[in-house]
């Protein structure tokens, strides 16, 4: 079945369905360059009213598996591929991509020059896009696509609505989900945390009135700015004292609650390739990211924030900390999934951090 | 960490000869290198004994030393260089080893020599199979667990240990027989008693089976500050089981999860930090297809054919980037030379799919056993770039050059079933085809990959192409099909051939139709970067993103993968051209798709197109660029043969045009033009059937030399003597030739080759040397033994080859590049053999001995400067006396089990090693020794050779029996020495019973008891005696030079002559 893609600035791509066995739907267009991961992606909270095309032009090879999805369902919007593989080969999986997204109502379109898409998102930064079905009116679609305003309420579309526990012998931290990817929590509790999980809006005294040994605030989707009660909160707990740990969106509220400022990137950082400098040490690690917006180096100045991380590809912020305090953040994703292991020591060096070892900075 | 200022010159150590295994990408890497540390501001001296490389340019390094990769030669040039440090590890294992015995004999530490780049105990670790499996088992790593046993108890208790399934490999056996797989005791039990007995020394190793496991490569780089990166994974399509060499390999991974990809990307970068490398690394890994589990294969610890493979597939320069490491840079501190922003710690992105496809020798070598193993047997290698895997595939075996333009192959159509699966298991270089033609035939694909261990994906994209042959079949007008099939990459012959259209009519219909390959850029970051690079591929899935170029273009088409009779010369040519061009002023666009080779460096041309060289692909670009002109003379056979379909499409060739071309190329016309000029030729004829072959033959009279027409390197080229042996040949070859191919019968000129490479402007013609040969006519020039000055040419002679090529040039009306053979019979005679007109294998040779820039000369005459505009004088180059030259042939025979050693008419080597000293024997024992022939001044020398040949043998065995050599002979070869004053030892023939109590000669070759063998075959038909076989064929495996040409014998002779004493009583006057 004929499916089109339409960018605000007219281009249209015109490809065959996939998933959804119908499709209109008004989105944000990204792309992500990972070359492995996709089932990762795609369920990765943090696109929730985006679409993502995928640069790697075999999309699907390896199918769906029970265990890789980083949240329970499907969030975003839609899926765009050069071509998705029909039979998909690995001894893990039981369905395929296209099958996958059907049953989640999850549209996608194969068929698309990803790659033609991924230079027009380079060279005009990250356009509205409107994924839908058959023969249609350029013109009005355009007018339509135009009148699109990006939702501001993603967030409290993917947080949790409830607050729920892991428990664990461990320290007791706080978990406050914006989006959480599963491989976070995955992570936290591989270090023996015990976790407990709340919706992204919760107020600081309810959290502390559970006594909490630390803070996580987690990745998600959308613009930090448009949920300043969340930063506000956020100050409050880490005025408190809590040791603090952001992940992506948790980084920009983390500087955010300190008064800095966050701006949105031209087309965002998507892939598992990222290199990012750690400025004490000079090593750099390969990183996996999804983000659309950045922390503003020139903000921190008198927040008591710095930078402790850049990208080396174009010197945005990629880590940042409370001078004094017991709180950092990265932009980047140390739990992967998709993407490089390198980083994944920042859950070990938030532990020590927790739990008041000498010298959690360096581990 | 800041480059390091200490250092001001560096040693950089090359590969040496190209042999199977060992090939042009360390031309590739090394050039890389060396220009990577100049541009850091080094000094650089170069030691590389292969002539016919770049890197062996002079214009490479600062000092190019083109001698013996051994330490006495090393330390020579280290004494005279004072270099402040040596690096080993872009040189392949030749160049690791060199540094290793430099390091271990205290040469280095004598003249203060660092090494720099991964340390030597780092390149130890990694290269010694016990300390290697320490440290797997120190950081954790799994490695196919095997134990060495010489009985059938120890197999079953390592097996025991082990886990079924297990292999058995027994020691020292040929391609590896009596080995095999054990599911149980009760199957371990037989193999392991086989094995045994098979093996020389009883001993084999049983292994943990991987068979049917993932192999998966990761090519990773580490700096001095600890940063690693993975540059490419890469999953080849065959399983474990066949060397990665030989297997077909895509990249990026394809059927790998992500949890499995970073599973495997962490052990890569584990360990290439625990041995500290500094530079490129290249892990291999098995994977399990049913579980998490994996296993490390080996660990490469420098640049190798697939961190070549991986550059090119990424664009990520690895032996640039590895360069600068080693002296002290960081990952960080370089430029990504690609994106020209960002910086080289980075991991590539791919946006396209990329195969490589090996290209193996077996057209050359009829009789070798294609079965695929742990022994590497491809020459050379395809790489393709397409958006889907159907693309990528078939465009990567359109590259290939095997008169193939698909996975059809009409020889498998007569094949049953049964005899299609016994050759599946075979797992030969044909498997995909055998499996396609399986599909073809409705053969179950889950059979195929429970059988074959390749994953269902890749069987899938072969039965995707199968059923798509068929729908176009039976649709051959349908255009949304023809657009499909264009998608998956099929050939324009291809959809021609299947739907019953000429090639233009399918052109024509696809343009029509607005069915056009669009042209998309490899930038390494799937476009997240702006990127300059002018590298590119079509692609017909998707929006063309570039502009034609600017400025006056033209467009050189390269010479693809390197198989025997043209190897890496072709691609010297070819860089040669484009940088002429560039510095003449025009966009040199560049056409080739040889991942290993330094012309598909991005850096080299002003644009790469990273194509197969077919008519269709090459017509794609100019229709695109249009070019001003076309060059055809530099990449060999290969581009020469699209000449005349461009020309009919109206394209222009520069240089010699199709005329001249064709008056060199068309046997009619070429005999016709030789006869008009009155130049001797030897006499020959055309015969279309074997009864025209034995009138001929008759009239001409034996020997005569038969071949079929159209060859290239003297392909299935033979002498025959007498009408059986020409009546075998008839049938077997006329049959073997592609259809409508006659055979070619020519008068054998007892005499010398002697070969020239001039240049002509289509006026004059500039002769820059003559090179003569040691091995006499009927042995291919690709496998004599070459010589600058020539040897034992009179003036009259050298006279009457000047006359004769300069007329050529003239008639022919040459522009550019062409080469001529000659024939010099004893009386003097001079005759003509055949006319290139292109550039040849000895070009870069003869480019670098007479220090005349042969390819840029070509190129300005091609480009309408003549050689006197050139300040050129027409004739031959004056010659510096003193020096000589000589190119030697080098054979990759101990991966080829079952060829036959003997030097034909037929091209066997795969590379070239060169020496030059003041006299011939010097020069001669340096190109020996490069060739890595050993040069002892005792031993004992076997001799068993045809009875025609035993006169001219008679001074040979003398020479060496004065010198003190000890003569072993078999029986009527030793009766006829001892009947000629020589005290001979006898030797049993193979295997024979009434060997009367003496050695038997093949455990004389296996026992060592010999240094050397000369060994001649009577005149019989192709298939050797098996004795003579065995012969040559243990005395290679044994690491004993085995002589076939009694010419070849007469050089070695005269240089051990040289550095020999004799010693003698007084009073005797034996004759030396």
């Amino acid at each position: 079945m004929k499916r089109n893609l339409l960018l605000e600035d007219g281009s249209l791509f015109v490809g065959e369905a996939i998933g959804s066995e119908r499709a209109d739907v008004l989105t944000e267009v990204v792309f992500n360059t990972a070359m492995t991961g996709y089932q990762e992606i795609i369920t990765d909270p943090s696109y929730k009213g985006q679409a993502v095309a995928f640069t790697n032009p075999l999309i699907g090879n390896y199918g769906i598996n029970a265990r890789d999805s980083e949240s329970l369902g499907i969030h975003l919007d839609g899926v765009i591929v050069s071509s998705c593989c029909p039979r998909p080969s690995n001894w893990r999986s039981y369905i395929g991509l296209s099958d996958w997204l059907r049953a989640s109502g999850i549209p996608g379109i194969e068929g698309v020059d990803t790659r033609a898409l991924a230079l027009l998102i380079r060279t005009k930064g990250t356009m509205r896009g409107l994924i839908i079905d058959g023969e249609i009116d350029v013109d009005s679609q355009l007018a339509r696509l135009r009148a699109y305003r990006y939702p501001t309420d993603q967030i409290a579309r993917v947080s949790t609505p409830r607050v729920y526990s892991i428990p664990s012998d461990g320290p007791r931290i706080a978990l406050l989900d914006m989006g959480c990817k599963l491989s976070i929590i995955e992570c936290l509790t591989k270090r023996g945390f015990a976790l407990t999980v709340y919706p992204y809006d919760t107020p600081a005294s309810t959290i502390l009135a559970a006594h909490p040994e630390g803070l996580f605030i987690s990745n998600g989707p959308g613009d930090p700015a448009s949920i300043p009660q969340v930063s506000a909160n956020i100050a409050q707990l880490i005025e408190a004292g809590l040791p603090t740990m952001g992940v992506c969106m948790g980084q920009q509220l983390l500087a955010l609650s300190q008064g800095a400022r966050t701006y949105k990137l031209k087309f965002g950082h998507r892939g598992a390739n990222q290199p990012v400098r750690d400025l004490a040490t000079g090593r750099i690690d390969i990183t996996s990211q999804n983000h659309n917006f950045a922390v503003d180096e020139q903000s921190l100045a008198g927040t008591g924030l710095e930078v402790t991380h850049i990208n080396l590809n174009d010197g945005s912020v990629e880590g940042i900390r409370l001078r004094g305090k017991r709180a950092f953040a990265v932009q980047f994703h140390p739990e992967a999934a998709a993407g490089p292991h390198d980083e994944s020591y920042l859950f070990g060096r938030f532990l020590d951090m927790v739990c008041g070892k000498e010298g959690w900075e360096n581990a | 960490m800041p480059k390091n200022s200490e250092i001001k010159k560096i040693m950089v150590i090359g590969s040496g000869p190209i042999v199977i295994g060992q090939a042009a990408e360390f031309d590739y890497a090394g050039t890389q290198a060396c220009q990577a540390l100049r541009e850091e501001g080094y000094q650089v001296v170069l030691v590389n004994p292969n002539p016919a490389t770049i890197m062996t340019d002079a214009k490479i390094a600062d000092a190019v030393y083109m001698e013996p990769l051994d330490t006495e030669s090393a330390e020579r040039i280290i004494y005279r260089e004072r270099p402040d440090a040596i690096l080993g590890t872009l040189g392949g294992q030749i160049g690791l080893n060199l540094t290793v015995a430099l390091a271990k004999e205290g040469i280095l530490d004598k003249y203060g020599v660092k090494v720099i780049g991964t340390d030597m105990d780092a390149i130890d670790k990694a290269s010694d199979r016990e300390r290697f499996k320490e440290l797997m088992a120190r950081l954790g790593e799994p490695v196919a667990p095997s134990e060495e046993v010489s009985t059938v108890e120890q197999a079953l208790a390592a097996a025991q240990d082990i886990g079924y399934p297990v292999v058995v490999r027994p020691f020292y056996t040929l391609g590896g027989t009596g080995g095999g797989f054990a599911k149980d005791p009760e199957e371990l039990r037989d193999i392991a008693e086989s094995g045994l007995s098979v093996s020389p020394v009883h001993r084999c190793l049983v292994e943990r089976s991987l068979t049917g496991w993932k192999e998966i490569e990761y090519e990773v780089m580490r700096d001095q500050r600890d940063n690693a990166i993975v540059v490419c994974a890469m999953e080849n399509v065959d399983p474990v089981g066949i060397h990665t060499g030989d297997s077909v390999v895509v990249a990026p991974l394809q059927t790998l999860t992500d949890r499995e990809n970073q599973l495997l990307r962490d052990v890569s970068l584990r360990i290439i930090r625990a041995l500290g490398i500094c530079g490129g690394c290249n892990v291999q890994l098995a994977l399990n297809p049913q579980s998490f589990e994996y296993c490390v294969i080996e660990v490469n610890p420098r640049v190798s054919r697939s961190s070549a493979l991986a550059s090119k597939a990424t664009g990520y320069p690895i032996a640039r980037i590895s360069a600068k490491l080693a002296v002290g840079l960081n990952l960080d501190e370089i430029v990504n030379p690609v994106t020209g922003s960002t910086s080289a710690d980075f991991e590539a992105a791919i946006d396209y799919v990329v195969t490589k496809f090996p290209r193996f020798p077996f057209d050359k070598f009829e009789d070798a056993d294609r079965r695929l193993g742990t022994q590497m047997k491809a020459t050379g290698e395809t790489m393709a770039l397409g958006r889907t895997l159907e693309e990528s595939l078939n465009k990567a075996i359109r590259s290939l050059e095997n008169k193939c333009d698909s996975l059809e192959d009409a020889s498998l159509a007569n094949l049953s079933i049964g005899q299609l699966l016994a050759r599946m298991d075979e797992k030969d270089d044909r498997r995909l085809w055998v499996i396609a033609e399986l599909f073809r035939r409705g053969y179950d694909e889950t059979a195929v990959h429970e059988r074959t261990g390749i994953d269902m994906f890749f069987l899938d994209a072969i039965e995707n192409i199968v059923r798509m042959e068929s729908e176009l079949k039976n649709n051959p007008e349908d255009i949304q099909l023809l657009s499909k099939a264009k998608r998956m990459g099929f050939a324009d012959s291809q959809i021609a051939r299947l739907t019953h259209h000429s090639f233009d009519q399918v052109r024509h219909l696809e343009r029509e139709n607005g069915i056009v390959p669009a042209f998309k850029m490899v930038d390494t970051c799937a476009g997240e970067f702006t990127s300059l690079t002018p590298y590119f591929y079509a692609t017909a899935c998707g929006r063309n993103e570039i502009e034609p170029a600017r400025g006056k273009k033209v467009l050189v088409i390269g010479s693809g993968p390197i198989r025997i009779g043209q190897g890496v010369e072709f691609d010297f040519a070819t860089v040669h051209c484009v940088s002429a061009l560039k510095e003449l002023g025009y966009t040199a666009i560049c056409i080739n798709n040889n991942p290993e080779t330094v012309s598909t460096d991005f850096t080299v041309a002003d644009r790469l197109y990273f194509e197969p060289l077919d008519l269709e692909s090459v017509l794609n670009v100019i229709e695109f660029e249009k070019p001003l002109g076309v060059v055809v003379q530099f990449g060999g056979q290969t581009a020469i043969n699209l000449a005349r379909a461009l020309v009919e499409r109206g394209i222009k060739i520069l240089g010699t045009d199709m005329d001249g071309i064709d008056d060199a190329e068309d046997r009619a016309r070429f005999e016709a033009l030789m006869e008009r000029m009155g130049m001797p030729r030897p006499e020959g004829d055309t015969a279309f059937t074997p009864e025209e072959a034995i009138a001929i033959a008759h009239r001409i009279g034996y020997p005569v030399i038969v071949r079929p027409s159209y060859v290239l390197g003297g392909r299935a080229m033979q002498v025959v003597r007498n009408d059986e042996q020409l009546r075998q040949y008839a049938t077997t070859a006329v049959r073997e030739i592609t259809h409508d191919s006659p055979i070619l019968i020519d008068q054998y000129i007892q005499g010398r080759e002697v070969e020239i490479d001039a240049i002509s402007d289509g006026q004059d013609v500039l002769i820059p040397g003559i090179m003569s040969q040691v091995e006499r006519a009927g042995i291919h020039s690709g496998d004599s033994i070459s010589i600058y000055p020539p040897l034992g040419l009179s003036k009259a002679v050298t006279d009457r080859i000047v006359e004769y090529a300069t007329a050529i040039g003239r008639s022919m009306r040459i522009v550019g590049l062409f080469n001529i053979q000659f024939d010099v019979s004893h009386e003097g005679e001079v005759y003509i053999l055949e006319v290139n007109p292109r550039s040849s294998r000895t070009v870069p040779f003869l480019s670098k001995v007479t220090d005349i820039p042969m390819c840029e000369i070509a190129t300005r005459c091609m480009m309408g400067e003549s050689l006197k505009d050139q300040g050129l004088t027409p004739g031959l180059a004056p010659v510096t006396p003193g020096w000589i030259s000589v190119k030697c042939p080098v054979f990759s025979f101990s991966k080829l089990r079952s060829v036959d050693t003997t030097l034909s008419p037929e091209m066997k080597s795969t590379g070239e090693s060169f020496g030059a000293d003041e006299t011939f024997a010097k020069a001669l024992r340096k190109a020996l020794m490069g060739m890595g022939v050993k040069v002892p001044f005792t031993g004992n020398v076997l001799f068993t050779v045809a009875d025609e040949d035993k006169d001219e043998m008679l001074p040979i065995a003398q020479g060496f029996y004065n010198m003190g050599y000890g003569i072993y002979a078999t029986p009527g070869t030793a009766d006829f020495l001892r009947e000629n004053g020589i005290n001979v030892f006898y030797s049993s023939k193979v295997g024979d019973p009434k060997n009367q109590g003496y050695p038997d000669c093949l455990e004389l070759l296996r026992s060592s008891k010999v240094t050397f063998v000369i060994n001649t075959q009577p005149f019989q038909d192709r298939r050797a005696s098996l004795d003579g076989f065995l012969i040559r064929r243990v005395a290679w495996e044994n690491g004993v030079f085995c002589m076939t040409c009694l010419d070849t014998a007469s050089a070695l002779l005269e240089v051990l002559r040289d550095k020999s004493f004799i010693v003698r009583p007084l009073g005797e006057r034996r004759e030396a």
